[in-house]
């Protein structure tokens, strides 16, 4: 055993002791699945994502008279959930761009956490702008390679409401980024991947933005990934925190439902 | 003058529910070829080609010449009654739950005496008007009524029994969503149902009327998702035990063919909610409807689903949809045996193309939500188990009673 | 016309002997074959002769399910060369005697045993309703389910209506019949029925009410029919058969049943006896409801068609009075033992003419004409016969 392998022990052995004693908290980060969770809402001409679905297969009865289960049943795109490269039109001829063969390990990165629920408070259609992020790097220090931007906007607290989607005649109304914003995440920054509250990584108003869902299609055209509908980003800190992201592996699956939770030092999440 | 029937009282929960009996099921062959016709709302007689004799009861050759010729044919629905009874005492568990129960002998114009129930306002002798309807057991049964109308007609006992009236019962729409739901909404309301629970699926999406409909008199809206079975389920726990008609305006429609259509995920949704969702409507309602068949005069009634025409046989143009509408039309044939025990009616309301967004394509005749509302409450009042709304409707299933196969041949081309 | 070109012909040494009740329970846990077969004892030993030499057999059961007369053989070990199975209800007893008696004169039978028997459970009477007739079924049971009682009440109105019958001429019939049968020791009703009894007695079917209907119960009635010649060998008072008449299914166009099938064929019946309704000292109606006893006083020739109500005011129908009628009581005193109802008249009349009587005598009763009626198929009753028998014969 070399110097860094046993360094590598003593951090998860160190970690383990976190996690046992408290000093190290898990915040789970992920929605509860259920039937009546939102999905995104697009011309019924085309096709349309499934919502999440469950039917009882038996329950200690004459269908399965020792056990409970279910079968369940719904979109890449339900619930709590993660968009590969390949969701995206930008992303359709990247390698490694589905959920089967993205490279997890990467997706166990440290996050730092864009609070703008204030604004979005005060405007459902903010725009997330290269300039608040830059204003934000000023205040909490820059954003380095290869960690997870999320955006929190508070709207999770909507979910249950008709807030949280928002629509109206003209669509949907959420606050998102534009595509200054994400082109300077993922190129100036280089983030693994862009995480909101929100049904989408895009505003509600996305379709009429340039490019359209600029999120979506600059965070997959560069082989980032997405995080949608996340929970609890008001008890993460500024920075510091880690998240854990793997979805499903899914054969050529373009995204999936996960449970993402996220590691911080006890005492330092927002409440 | 029939005395109207008064609002029922709240339920008395120390009261053990009337259990739902049957009047006797039993029938011929023949005799069921008159319910079929009573099944549409058709006051039919055997009649023979041979020599013309009408027949009843229904048989199996000609009582004057032996021919076995013998036809169900609309027929002239005069007579004149010349006997009554009121029958007191009875071995029967559904009539003896319903004494006094007033039967009379008919004569009918077009030849034969029958003995037929016989409304209230009926006085003898007289002229009467013959209707033939299907009882509680789903058989056709014949009942004389005045000849003109009387005042509060609809409320006669015997007549209510033959009908699955709206008039202070409690009614779940289950779709508010679509134009069609929110016609029958209006409708029921003003035919007297006393609660119309609506159904709105994903009440975060706003939809079109949506202000309209909650103003109706007594809508109740309701969060329904008819492919989600714990939201049915939930529902059929809050209201299942006071629903005493379901009106299904769900319907899934999507244009496309087998070939052309090749998503699967679109096919699913169409059967997700017209086949699966009349199936979880039915399961978490049924067995609470079919137990309360014989409760008072807000007992169960009815289970309307509204489908389209094109369950009978398929129209490429719309090949899914067609297809998951003839496993509706297959879903409701059982539900109906499996409600009748209850004396629930289970009644078909067939139309033809809706005129509505999915079918701007569709050339016309179609049929306005209004129509369909309107074919929803003369099923109710009418006790008709099988309906056709709108000149598609009506013209498909005539081609295909006279011939399926070549009706086959002609949507397909 | 139908029977013109090959008359009826009469009977020659046909003897009727042998009346045998078999005394009714109102509810019995025992099933028709312990009840036929306690008459069919009774009718040998009373003959004095083995069940096996009984070479004929005619059976009428509503209950008997699931045999017939076939399976009976076997059970009561029989070994006719005869057999018969008539499902005809209260026109069973004439129909059984008609048959028997050809038998007889063409030598196919030497004795045969005529035996109505039916059981009586509590639920008998719903079972039995449910699988009648098929036009019942389909046509009848669907409206009410009054069973008989609520076609007889559909006739009954119409009579009324048609011909000015009234609820006291109806109870008039009903109040004689208690009478007669208060000096009958086998009826089930005991007690007497005053007219005011009667007319404030429940609602059943309007206008039918309480003592309009019988009491179904379990019983059996039996009588052997034989040759003169046999009878007389074997010691036993017996009747001449003289005459009868069959008709199913009579005036089939007729809106509602105002007559039965007697109406086609009585001429014949009395042209064959050789008499006249005069002639006639004791009449035995079927009387499941009073007024089809009305309609045969009218289509048996005691009266015309219309004017059986006043036939009714001015007779009385008791056995001591000007026109014995049902001189048991009949099924509505006597009680209905299913297809036993049928026979009662016919064994109460052998009784009464061969001096036999269990009830009281009707003075210097020779000749008696018994009348049978049954299966309302739907909304009539379609069997109807009658027969002629006289006694003095020993």
């Amino acid at each position: 055993m070399d110097m860094a392998d046993k360094d590598a022990t003593g951090l998860l052995a160190a970690l383990a002791t976190g996690i046992r004693s408290g000093g190290v908290e898990a915040v789970d980060l992920t929605h509860t699945l259920s039937p009546d969770f939102p999905v995104m809402v697009l011309p019924p001409e085309l096709g349309q994502c499934q919502p999440f679905r469950i039917e009882e297969v038996s329950r200690y009865d004459d269908r399965g008279p020792g056990w409970y289960w279910n079968n369940i049943s719904m979109s890449e795109h339900a619930g709590t959930h993660f968009d590969a490269p390949a969701h995206w039109i930008s992303g359709r001829n990247l390698p490694r761009g589905t959920v089967d063969e993205l490279p997890f390990e990467k997706l166990i990165a440290p996050a730092v956490v864009l609070d703008f629920s204030a604004e979005s408070r005060a405007d459902e259609d903010f725009l997330l702008t290269r300039g608040h992020i830059e204003a934000w790097e000023a205040e909490n220090g820059r954003i380095e390679p290869g960690c997870w931007a999320l955006f929190r906007t508070d709207w999770s607290k909507h979910l249950g409401t008709a807030k949280y989607l928002n629509l109206r005649e003209d669509g949907a109304h959420s606050p998102g980024p534009d595509a200054s914003a994400m082109e300077f995440l993922v190129k100036e920054r280089d983030i693994i991947g862009f995480g909101t509250e929100t049904i989408g990584t895009d505003c509600g108003q996305g379709n009429h933005m340039s490019p359209p869902y600029p999120a979506h299609f600059i965070l997959h055209g560069n082989g980032r990934y997405g995080l949608q509908c996340l929970a609890a980003l008001d008890r993460l800190p500024a920075r510091g925190a880690i998240v854990f992201a793997a979805p499903l592996k899914i054969l050529h699956g373009s995204g999936s439902p996960l449970r993402v939770f996220a590691l911080v030092p006890a005492g330092t999440g927002k409440e | 003058m029939t005395e109207p029937i008064a609002r029922p009282p709240k339920k008395d929960p120390q009261k053990v529910t009337r259990p739902p009996e049957l009047p006797p099921v039993q029938r011929s062959r023949a005799a069921l070829a008159m319910s079929a016709a009573a099944a549409r709302g058709v006051f039919a007689l055997q009649k023979c080609a041979a020599c013309g004799e009408i027949a009843y009861p229904p048989r199996d050759a000609c009582p004057k010449c032996l021919s076995q010729q013998l036809a169900f044919e609309p027929g002239a629905d005069g007579g004149e009654v010349i006997a009554e009874t009121t029958i007191r005492t009875s071995t029967d568990l559904y009539f003896r739950q319903r004494m006094p129960w007033r039967i009379g002998t008919v004569r009918l114009d077009c030849g034969p005496s029958v003995v037929a129930h016989l409304h209230g306002d009926v006085t003898l002798p007289s002229r009467v008007r013959m209707i033939s309807k299907l009882d509680k057991s789903g058989n056709a049964v014949l009942m004389a009524l005045p000849e003109r109308e009387t005042e509060n007609m609809a409320d006669d006992p015997e007549l209510r029994e033959l009908t699955a009236s709206p008039k202070f019962r409690r009614v779940l729409v289950t779709d508010g969503r679509s134009a069609v739901g929110q016609a029958a909404a209006a409708a029921l309301s003003k035919a007297g149902a006393s609660i119309i629970f609506v159904g709105i699926a994903e009440p975060w999406k706003p939809y079109p009327g949506q202000e309209r409909l909650a103003a109706i008199p007594n809508v109740q809206i309701m969060e329904l998702d008819l492919t989600d079975t714990i939201s049915v389920r939930e529902l059929s726990g809050e209201i299942g035990g006071k629903t005493d008609i379901i009106v299904n305006t769900a319907d899934h429609v999507r244009p496309g063919g087998l070939l052309a259509q090749g998503n699967l995920v679109t096919a699913r949704d169409s059967f997700d909610v017209n086949v699966f969702g009349l199936q979880r409507l039915a399961q978490a309602f049924g067995p609470g409807m079919r137990a309360r068949g014989a409760d008072g005069t807000n007992s169960a009634a009815a289970f309307v689903d509204i489908l389209p025409v094109h369950a009978l046989a398929n129209t490429p143009d719309f090949g899914f949809y067609s297809a998951s509408a003839a496993a509706r039309h297959s879903l409701l044939q059982c539900l109906r045996a499996e409600l009748r025990p209850g004396g629930v009616r289970v009644m078909s309301v067939f139309t033809g193309p809706v005129e509505d967004d999915w079918r701007q394509h569709v050339p016309p005749p179609k049929v306005s939500p209004g129509k369909i509302a309107e074919a929803v409450i003369a099923a109710l009042s009418g006790g008709i188990e099988e309906s056709f709304v709108g000149d598609v409707a009506r013209d498909v299933a005539a081609r295909f009673l006279d011939n399926p196969k070549v009706l086959e041949r002609e949507l397909g081309l | 016309m139908a029977g013109s070109g090959n008359p009826r012909r009469g009977y020659h040494d046909v003897a009727v002997a042998v009346p045998v009740t078999v005394p009714y329970e109102r509810y019995s846990i025992q099933p028709a074959h312990w009840w036929i077969a306690r008459a069919l004892k009774d009718l040998t030993e009373r003959a004095g002769i083995r069940p096996t030499d009984l070479d004929g057999l005619s059976v009428s059961s509503f209950t008997l399910v699931p045999d017939t007369a076939v399976g009976l053989t076997q059970h009561l070990g029989l070994t006719p060369r005869w057999l018969d199975n008539i499902p005809m209800g209260g026109a069973s007893a004439v129909v059984a005697l008609r048959r028997a008696a050809r038998a007889v004169e063409a030598g196919d039978a030497s004795i045969v045993a005529c035996v109505g028997g039916d059981a009586n459970h509590v639920d008998s009477v719903r079972k039995l309703l449910s699988s009648f007739s098929r036009f019942a079924q389909d046509a009848s049971y669907p409206y009410g389910y009054g069973g008989p009682n609520g076609s007889f009440a559909l006739l009954t109105d119409h009579y009324m209506r048609i011909y000015g019958a009234t609820r006291e001429d109806f109870g008039k019939i009903c109040v004689a019949q208690r009478a007669n049968a208060l000096t009958y020791p086998h009826a089930i009703m005991k007690t007497p029925l005053t007219l005011e009894a009667y007319l404030s007695a429940r609602e059943i079917a309007d206008p039918i009410h309480l003592f309009d209907c019988v009491m179904p119960c379990a019983g059996a009635e039996a009588f052997l029919v034989t040759t003169a010649d046999i009878a007389k060998d074997l010691g036993l008072p017996h009747a001449r058969l003289l005459s009868t008449i069959e008709r199913h299914n009579a005036f089939p166009d007729d809106p509602i049943q105002m007559r039965g099938g007697w109406a086609m064929d009585i001429d014949e019946l009395y042209a064959i006896a050789g008499a006249s309704p005069d002639a006639i000292d004791v009449l035995e109606t079927y009387d499941d409801y009073p007024v089809i006893v009305m309609m045969q006083f009218e289509d048996l020739g005691f009266c015309k068609k219309g004017e059986g109500p006043d036939f009714v005011r001015s007779h009385d129908l008791t056995s001591s009075g000007s026109f014995p009628q049902n001189t048991s009581g009949g099924q509505l005193s006597a009680g209905q033992a299913g297809a036993a109802g049928g026979y009662l008249g016919m064994v109460e009349a052998l009784r009464q003419i061969t001096g036999q009587s269990l009830s009281q005598s009707v003075k210097g009763a020779r000749t008696a004409l018994v009348s049978g009626f049954g299966m309302i198929n739907y909304d009539r009753g379609l069997c109807s016969g009658a027969a002629i028998l006289q006694g003095g014969g020993a």
